[in-house]
């Protein structure tokens, strides 16, 4: 009997891909899988293929780009290439870097109840979503206000919440807080981590690495359109070649890996707080 | 040399913008202003270059009082480069982006040429040339912008959140650029909420809270304090708040300190 294997919600395989007009690929060879709930983070300095990794996850690459498109994307079993967006659009929601260019409505709750009325769903079941996104998100005292007059963490929550009124099982994040100040920033990737809990797939482009790393299952460093690492953050994030690619590694990680070397103990820390008990702890 | 004296800025009835600056930056000076959003830190630099002025004190930019001159004037003086290039940028190619302001300034075709070449070096756009700015990405545009007002040679520059949207090598290559500028003898002011960037290359911090300067000085001494960084709601960087977490007596914001004073406490317990 074969092994049985859980089904990904996302299989990437053999994905390369060029741009219109581009005489260089952008990803080569990407082999990808996440499970049903897993908190991905994709990270790699930039003109590293994140962002065209995130639109082939929904579709937009090929389907709305065009180019030179090698390889299979499913989604929830569904492939990207032979999916109506419309399906797609109901199974992953991305969200880009700069929130001004996503929301056009007069109002918060029409922004967010935009998606759903598109899929003609029935009045009270439209209100019904509306209500659970603006909640989750934390905005329900925003939904009368003109997404115009809102600062950029805001808006982003907006788009986020435009999104979950789809119910998608996959979110798909590029550097969502980019333009935003840093306790705007974090409170935007908290969210990301209770979506998560409530078992949302999420896959999340960041280079702010000491605000999130400790929060995630699994880090995939692209680099030169290819996947040069991808496992556990206290793997990836420790491993040589990362270190090599020139990430930025959050000062925690640098400080344990020079203590490690000196006490000759490998340590794997992520945040302040836990390498401040470890030393705590070591000087009792 | 510039001279900040008791500056208030609102801009309708009641809340202050700015509710009485002081502030003196020397020349060839490299300082980062940070704080919250709505702290005033992008009010403050627009009163450099005479876009706002005081409504109340004044503003003194290289000996010129800037109620008393123009925009123009000063723009020459002071360069400010705004955070996002899309707001900035608007030649149909890079090389007339980067040549628009001398044309306008009068300056002598041969000169302008050499200038635009050496801002093309410089930021590495040669490539780039003859293509539209709108074509590039976040991180190029960012680059055109800031060759843009350095072609024009300001004395003083200012970048309003240069580091958003830039990956760590970007980073580091920017701080090399600020640095060299520096050395030039320009005065540098980077506002910006990367306090990791300001922690790692910036010597000098001043920290704004609701239209105040509530902390001005070394940014290593700065940096470190919890009562500032609480009262600015503002992230400590990373060591700072290992340094708090430890209890170490003499909390920094440099790799190496760090590292040597936890050896320090781990090595005198195995005594």
């Amino acid at each position: 009997m074969l092994p049985v294997m859980a089904l990904a919600i996302i299989e990437v395989r053999g994905l390369s891909y060029t741009y219109p007009e581009s005489d260089a690929p952008s990803l080569i060879d990407v082999n990808f899988r996440a499970e049903p709930g897993e908190f991905v983070l994709v990270t790699g300095p930039s003109g590293c293929g994140k962002t065209t990794f995130c639109r082939a996850l929904n579709g937009l690459i090929p389907n709305s780009y065009g180019g030179d498109f090698k390889g299979t994307v499913m989604v929830d079993g569904l492939l990207t290439t032979s999916t109506p967006v419309y399906e797609l659009a109901q199974r992953v929601g991305l969200v880009f870097q700069n929130p001004e260019n996503e929301l056009f409505c007069t109002t918060v709750e029409r922004e967010v109840a935009f998606g759903p009325e598109n899929l003609a769903l029935p009045r009270e079941e439209i209100a019904m979503r509306v209500e659970e996104a603006l909640e989750i998100v934390g905005i329900t005292h925003l939904k009368e206000k003109s997404p115009e007059e809102l600062s950029g963490g805001e808006q982003q929550k907006v788009a986020i919440a435009a999104l979950l009124a789809m119910k998608p099982k996959v979110l798909v994040l590029d550097e969502p807080t980019a333009n935003l100040d840093p306790v705007s920033a974090k409170s935007v990737l908290e969210l990301m981590h209770k979506l998560n809990k409530n078992g949302v797939t999420v896959i999340l482009v960041e280079h702010r690495l000491e605000m999130i790393s400790h929060l995630v299952d699994r880090c995939v460093v692209f680099e030169g359109g290819r996947v040069a690492a991808d496992g556990p953050p206290r793997e990836v994030l420790y491993s040589d070649k990362v270190s090599e690619l020139g990430v930025g590694l959050p000062k925690v990680v640098q400080v344990s890996k020079r203590l490690s070397s000196l006490i000759g103990e490998p340590l794997r820390f992520l945040t302040p707080e836990e390498l401040a008990t470890y030393i705590r702890g070591m000087s009792y | 040399m510039i001279s900040i004296d008791g500056v208030t800025y609102s801009y309708g009835e009641g809340i202050s913008a700015l509710d009485g600056v002081d502030l003196e930056i020397g020349d060839s000076e490299l300082l980062a202003i940070v704080g919250e959003n709505g702290a005033g830190k992008t009010t403050l630099v627009k009163h450099l270059n005479g876009l706002l002025k005081p409504q109340r004190g004044r503003v003194i930019v290289e000996g010129i009082d800037t109620r008393e001159t123009t925009v123009a004037t000063l723009a020459k003086k002071v360069g400010l480069v705004f955070q996002n290039p899309d707001h900035m940028l608007f030649a149909e190619t890079v090389e007339k982006e980067l040549s628009f302001a001398l044309v306008n300034f009068g300056l002598p075709p041969e000169e302008i040429a050499k200038r635009v070449e050496w801002a093309l070096i410089e930021f590495r756009l040669s490539n780039y040339r003859d293509r539209s700015p709108f074509t590039l990405s976040g991180g190029e545009k960012k680059r055109v912008s800031l060759a843009s007002v350095l072609c024009y040679d300001p004395q003083i520059i200012v970048l309003d959140e240069p580091t958003t949207g830039q990956d760590n090598l970007q980073k580091t290559r920017l701080a090399s650029t600020l640095a060299k500028l520096n050395r030039q003898g320009k005065t540098v002011i980077v506002v910006t909420h990367d306090i990791e960037f300001v922690a790692d290359f910036i010597p000098r911090v001043v920290v704004m809270s609701k239209g105040k300067v509530i902390a001005d000085g070394p940014t290593e001494e700065i940096l470190v304090r919890e009562d500032v960084m609480d009262a600015s709601s503002i992230l400590p960087p990373q060591l700072a708040e290992l340094s708090w977490k430890i209890g170490l007596s003499t909390p920094s914001i440099n790799t190496e300190m760090i590292v040597e004073e936890i050896r320090q406490i781990l090595r005198c317990d195995q005594k």
